[in-house]
Protein backbone atom coordinates (compact mmCIF):
# COMPACT_ATOMS: atom_id res chain seq x y z
CA UNK A 1 0.00 0.00 0.00
CA UNK A 2 0.98 3.89 -0.79
CA UNK A 3 2.11 5.91 1.70
CA UNK A 4 -0.92 7.62 1.51
CA UNK A 5 -3.93 5.36 0.54
CA UNK A 6 -6.53 5.87 -1.76
CA UNK A 7 -10.07 6.46 -0.21
CA UNK A 8 -11.26 2.91 -1.27
CA UNK A 9 -7.81 1.57 0.56
CA UNK A 10 -8.49 3.66 3.38
CA UNK A 11 -12.15 2.91 3.90
CA UNK A 12 -10.95 -0.84 3.93
CA UNK A 13 -8.56 0.01 6.64
CA UNK A 14 -11.41 1.52 8.66
CA UNK A 15 -13.99 -1.62 8.18
CA UNK A 16 -11.04 -4.00 9.16
CA UNK A 17 -10.67 -1.78 12.10
CA UNK A 18 -13.95 -2.80 13.37
CA UNK A 19 -13.19 -6.63 13.65
CA UNK A 20 -9.30 -6.74 13.99
CA UNK A 21 -6.48 -4.78 15.66
CA UNK A 22 -4.66 -3.04 12.71
CA UNK A 23 -1.04 -2.50 12.31
CA UNK A 24 1.43 -0.01 13.07
CA UNK A 25 1.90 0.68 9.60
CA UNK A 26 -2.15 0.71 8.57
CA UNK A 27 -2.85 2.99 11.09
CA UNK A 28 0.11 5.39 9.94
CA UNK A 29 -1.15 5.88 6.58
CA UNK A 30 -4.95 6.26 8.44
CA UNK A 31 -3.22 9.01 10.34
CA UNK A 32 -1.62 10.04 6.71
CA UNK A 33 -5.07 10.14 4.92
CA UNK A 34 -7.68 10.95 7.39
CA UNK A 35 -7.05 14.73 7.68
CA UNK A 36 -7.14 15.20 4.11
CA UNK A 37 -10.30 13.54 3.85
CA UNK A 38 -13.50 14.50 5.30
CA UNK A 39 -15.39 11.75 3.68
CA UNK A 40 -13.41 9.54 4.83
CA UNK A 41 -13.74 11.13 8.11
CA UNK A 42 -17.19 10.85 8.27
CA UNK A 43 -17.55 7.38 6.99
CA UNK A 44 -15.22 6.48 9.75
CA UNK A 45 -18.25 7.78 12.43
CA UNK A 46 -20.61 5.87 10.66
CA UNK A 47 -19.50 3.04 10.49
CA UNK A 48 -19.60 2.87 14.25
CA UNK A 49 -22.74 4.55 13.98
CA UNK A 50 -24.09 1.21 12.29
CA UNK A 51 -22.52 -0.76 14.62
CA UNK A 52 -24.47 0.80 17.38
CA UNK A 53 -27.79 0.84 15.71
CA UNK A 54 -27.66 -2.89 15.26
CA UNK A 55 -27.56 -3.14 19.10
CA UNK A 56 -30.26 -0.61 19.09
CA UNK A 57 -32.44 -2.32 16.71
CA UNK A 58 -32.26 -5.59 18.80
CA UNK A 59 -32.60 -3.68 22.19
CA UNK A 60 -35.64 -1.54 21.21
CA UNK B 1 -35.25 -8.73 48.59
CA UNK B 2 -33.57 -11.12 49.78
CA UNK B 3 -31.65 -13.97 47.73
CA UNK B 4 -34.41 -16.39 47.91
CA UNK B 5 -37.09 -14.03 46.53
CA UNK B 6 -34.65 -12.84 44.04
CA UNK B 7 -34.09 -16.12 42.63
CA UNK B 8 -37.83 -17.24 43.36
CA UNK B 9 -38.64 -14.09 40.96
CA UNK B 10 -36.25 -15.27 37.94
CA UNK B 11 -37.68 -18.32 38.45
CA UNK B 12 -41.09 -17.24 37.56
CA UNK B 13 -39.70 -14.76 34.73
CA UNK B 14 -38.39 -18.35 33.35
CA UNK B 15 -41.38 -19.87 32.92
CA UNK B 16 -44.27 -20.04 30.13
CA UNK B 17 -45.90 -16.59 30.43
CA UNK B 18 -42.27 -14.55 31.04
CA UNK B 19 -40.88 -16.59 28.33
CA UNK B 20 -43.46 -16.14 25.90
CA UNK B 21 -43.12 -12.18 26.78
CA UNK B 22 -39.79 -12.34 24.57
CA UNK B 23 -41.30 -14.05 21.37
CA UNK B 24 -41.45 -10.35 19.41
CA UNK B 25 -37.49 -9.55 20.34
CA UNK B 26 -36.46 -12.95 19.42
CA UNK B 27 -38.14 -12.42 16.06
CA UNK B 28 -36.63 -9.53 15.33
CA UNK B 29 -33.53 -10.97 15.83
CA UNK B 30 -34.17 -13.98 14.46
CA UNK B 31 -35.58 -11.96 10.85
CA UNK B 32 -32.18 -9.92 10.76
CA UNK B 33 -30.22 -12.93 10.40
CA UNK B 34 -32.33 -15.28 8.62
CA UNK B 35 -34.48 -12.94 6.30
CA UNK B 36 -37.55 -15.62 5.77
CA UNK B 37 -40.28 -15.22 8.18
CA UNK B 38 -40.80 -19.33 8.30
CA UNK B 39 -37.61 -20.13 9.18
CA UNK B 40 -37.28 -17.19 12.11
CA UNK B 41 -40.58 -18.07 13.37
CA UNK B 42 -38.91 -21.72 13.90
CA UNK B 43 -35.75 -21.06 15.02
CA UNK B 44 -37.65 -18.71 17.38
CA UNK B 45 -40.35 -21.69 17.92
CA UNK B 46 -37.33 -23.76 18.94
CA UNK B 47 -35.71 -21.65 21.38
CA UNK B 48 -38.91 -21.13 23.03
CA UNK B 49 -39.80 -25.04 23.19
CA UNK B 50 -35.93 -25.29 24.19
CA UNK B 51 -35.85 -22.82 27.06
CA UNK B 52 -38.88 -24.38 28.54
CA UNK B 53 -37.58 -27.62 28.62
CA UNK B 54 -34.39 -26.47 30.38
CA UNK B 55 -36.07 -23.40 33.10
CA UNK B 56 -34.99 -25.69 35.79
CA UNK B 57 -31.50 -25.08 34.92
CA UNK B 58 -31.94 -20.93 34.00
CA UNK B 59 -29.60 -19.65 36.56
CA UNK B 60 -30.81 -16.22 37.21
CA UNK B 61 -27.39 -15.38 36.53
CA UNK B 62 -28.24 -13.40 33.17
CA UNK B 63 -31.67 -12.07 32.51
CA UNK B 64 -33.94 -14.06 30.79
CA UNK B 65 -33.87 -12.05 27.19
CA UNK B 66 -30.10 -12.76 27.66
CA UNK B 67 -30.01 -16.21 28.11
CA UNK B 68 -33.42 -16.71 25.29
CA UNK B 69 -31.02 -15.11 22.79
CA UNK B 70 -28.11 -17.22 23.74
CA UNK B 71 -30.38 -20.59 22.62
CA UNK B 72 -31.16 -18.26 19.81
CA UNK B 73 -28.28 -17.70 18.40
CA UNK B 74 -27.17 -21.14 18.64
CA UNK B 75 -30.40 -21.85 16.19
CA UNK B 76 -29.72 -19.44 14.23
CA UNK B 77 -25.79 -20.62 13.81
CA UNK B 78 -26.79 -24.20 13.03
CA UNK B 79 -28.97 -23.07 10.65
CA UNK B 80 -26.66 -20.96 9.02
CA UNK B 81 -24.47 -24.13 8.66
CA UNK B 82 -27.35 -25.92 7.40
CA UNK B 83 -27.58 -23.62 4.59
CA UNK B 84 -24.03 -22.83 3.83
CA UNK B 85 -23.73 -26.60 3.23
CA UNK B 86 -26.44 -26.32 0.58
CA UNK B 87 -25.47 -23.34 -1.02
CA UNK B 88 -21.21 -22.54 -0.44
CA UNK B 89 -20.23 -19.67 -0.03
CA UNK B 90 -16.65 -20.24 -0.92
CA UNK B 91 -15.64 -18.54 -3.35
CA UNK B 92 -17.09 -14.66 -4.70
CA UNK B 93 -17.91 -15.93 -7.96
CA UNK B 94 -20.54 -13.25 -8.49
CA UNK B 95 -18.19 -10.49 -8.16
CA UNK B 96 -15.33 -11.89 -10.15
CA UNK B 97 -17.61 -12.64 -13.17
CA UNK B 98 -19.63 -9.47 -12.74
CA UNK B 99 -17.72 -6.65 -11.25
CA UNK B 100 -20.90 -4.92 -10.63
CA UNK B 101 -21.85 -6.90 -7.79
CA UNK B 102 -19.08 -5.40 -6.21
CA UNK B 103 -20.91 -2.22 -4.64
CA UNK B 104 -17.04 -0.52 -4.14
CA UNK B 105 -16.37 -0.77 -7.96
CA UNK B 106 -19.77 1.36 -8.04
CA UNK B 107 -18.94 3.72 -4.77
CA UNK B 108 -14.97 4.77 -5.94
CA UNK B 109 -13.56 6.08 -9.31
CA UNK B 110 -10.51 3.73 -10.73
CA UNK B 111 -8.09 6.13 -8.98
CA UNK B 112 -9.72 4.82 -5.70
CA UNK B 113 -11.49 8.51 -4.82
CA UNK B 114 -15.26 7.99 -3.66
CA UNK B 115 -17.30 8.95 -6.38
CA UNK B 116 -19.64 11.06 -4.20
CA UNK B 117 -18.45 11.95 -0.59
CA UNK B 118 -20.53 10.47 2.29
CA UNK B 119 -21.98 13.29 3.91
CA UNK B 120 -21.91 14.71 7.52
CA UNK B 121 -25.13 13.17 9.38
CA UNK B 122 -24.76 15.90 12.10
CA UNK B 123 -26.09 13.47 15.50
CA UNK B 124 -27.67 10.67 13.76
CA UNK B 125 -28.89 8.38 17.26
CA UNK B 126 -31.44 11.23 17.23
CA UNK B 127 -32.93 8.43 14.47
CA UNK B 128 -33.58 5.75 16.44
CA UNK B 129 -36.60 8.09 18.18
CA UNK B 130 -38.29 7.61 15.00
CA UNK B 131 -40.39 4.29 13.44
CA UNK B 132 -39.83 5.04 10.22
CA UNK B 133 -36.40 5.31 10.54
CA UNK B 134 -36.08 1.65 11.65
CA UNK B 135 -38.34 0.70 8.31
CA UNK B 136 -35.49 1.87 6.33
CA UNK B 137 -33.11 0.35 8.56
CA UNK B 138 -34.67 -2.61 8.08
CA UNK B 139 -35.16 -2.48 4.54
CA UNK B 140 -31.79 -1.41 3.78
CA UNK B 141 -30.29 -4.81 5.44
CA UNK B 142 -33.00 -6.87 3.41
CA UNK B 143 -31.98 -5.18 0.27
CA UNK B 144 -28.22 -6.27 0.35
CA UNK B 145 -27.05 -9.41 -1.54
CA UNK B 146 -27.17 -12.27 0.06
CA UNK B 147 -23.57 -13.30 0.69
CA UNK B 148 -22.76 -10.20 2.04
CA UNK B 149 -26.16 -9.86 4.25
CA UNK B 150 -25.26 -13.30 5.95
CA UNK B 151 -21.82 -12.26 7.17
CA UNK B 152 -22.48 -8.73 7.87
CA UNK B 153 -25.23 -10.13 10.01
CA UNK B 154 -22.72 -12.65 11.72
CA UNK B 155 -20.84 -10.37 12.59
CA UNK B 156 -22.84 -7.59 13.72
CA UNK B 157 -25.54 -9.27 15.15
CA UNK B 158 -24.45 -12.63 16.05
CA UNK B 159 -21.11 -11.20 17.35
CA UNK B 160 -18.66 -13.56 15.91
CA UNK B 161 -15.08 -13.01 15.11
CA UNK B 162 -13.89 -13.04 11.99
CA UNK B 163 -12.36 -16.03 12.33
CA UNK B 164 -15.61 -17.85 13.56
CA UNK B 165 -17.39 -16.10 10.18
CA UNK B 166 -14.62 -18.09 7.90
CA UNK B 167 -14.76 -21.70 9.66
CA UNK B 168 -18.53 -21.88 9.92
CA UNK B 169 -18.81 -20.52 6.07
CA UNK B 170 -15.57 -22.37 4.79
CA UNK B 171 -14.72 -18.94 3.05
CA UNK B 172 -10.82 -17.30 3.91
CA UNK B 173 -10.44 -14.24 5.98
CA UNK B 174 -9.49 -12.10 3.08
CA UNK B 175 -13.43 -12.61 1.84
CA UNK B 176 -14.66 -12.34 4.87
CA UNK B 177 -13.44 -8.45 4.71
CA UNK B 178 -14.30 -8.29 1.71
CA UNK B 179 -17.74 -9.06 2.15
CA UNK B 180 -17.91 -6.99 5.62
CA UNK B 181 -16.73 -3.77 3.87
CA UNK B 182 -18.79 -4.51 0.64
CA UNK B 183 -21.85 -4.67 3.28
CA UNK B 184 -20.36 -1.57 5.60
CA UNK B 185 -20.62 0.76 2.14
CA UNK B 186 -24.05 -0.64 1.04
CA UNK B 187 -26.00 0.21 3.95
CA UNK B 188 -24.16 3.44 4.77
CA UNK B 189 -24.96 4.51 1.25
CA UNK B 190 -28.44 3.28 1.57
CA UNK B 191 -29.11 5.01 4.96
CA UNK B 192 -27.79 8.25 3.34
CA UNK B 193 -29.87 7.98 0.18
CA UNK B 194 -33.46 6.79 2.19
CA UNK B 195 -32.59 8.90 4.93
CA UNK B 196 -30.38 11.43 6.04
CA UNK B 197 -30.37 13.01 2.40
CA UNK B 198 -34.01 12.66 2.53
Amino acid sequence: MRMIPTCREATELLSQAQDRPLTVREKFTLYVHLPLCKGCRNFREQLSFMRQAVREYLRR
Amino acid sequence: MSANDALAKDTHEADAVGIEAHRPYLMRYALLQLRDVTAAEDAVQETLLAALQASSRYAGKSTVRTWLTGILKHKIIDHVRRQSRETPLEEDREARIDPDADVANALFAEDGHWHEFPSDWGAPDRSFESKQFWEVFEMCVQVMPPRTARVFVMREVLELSTEEICKELAITTTNCWVLLHRARLALRACLEHKWFKT
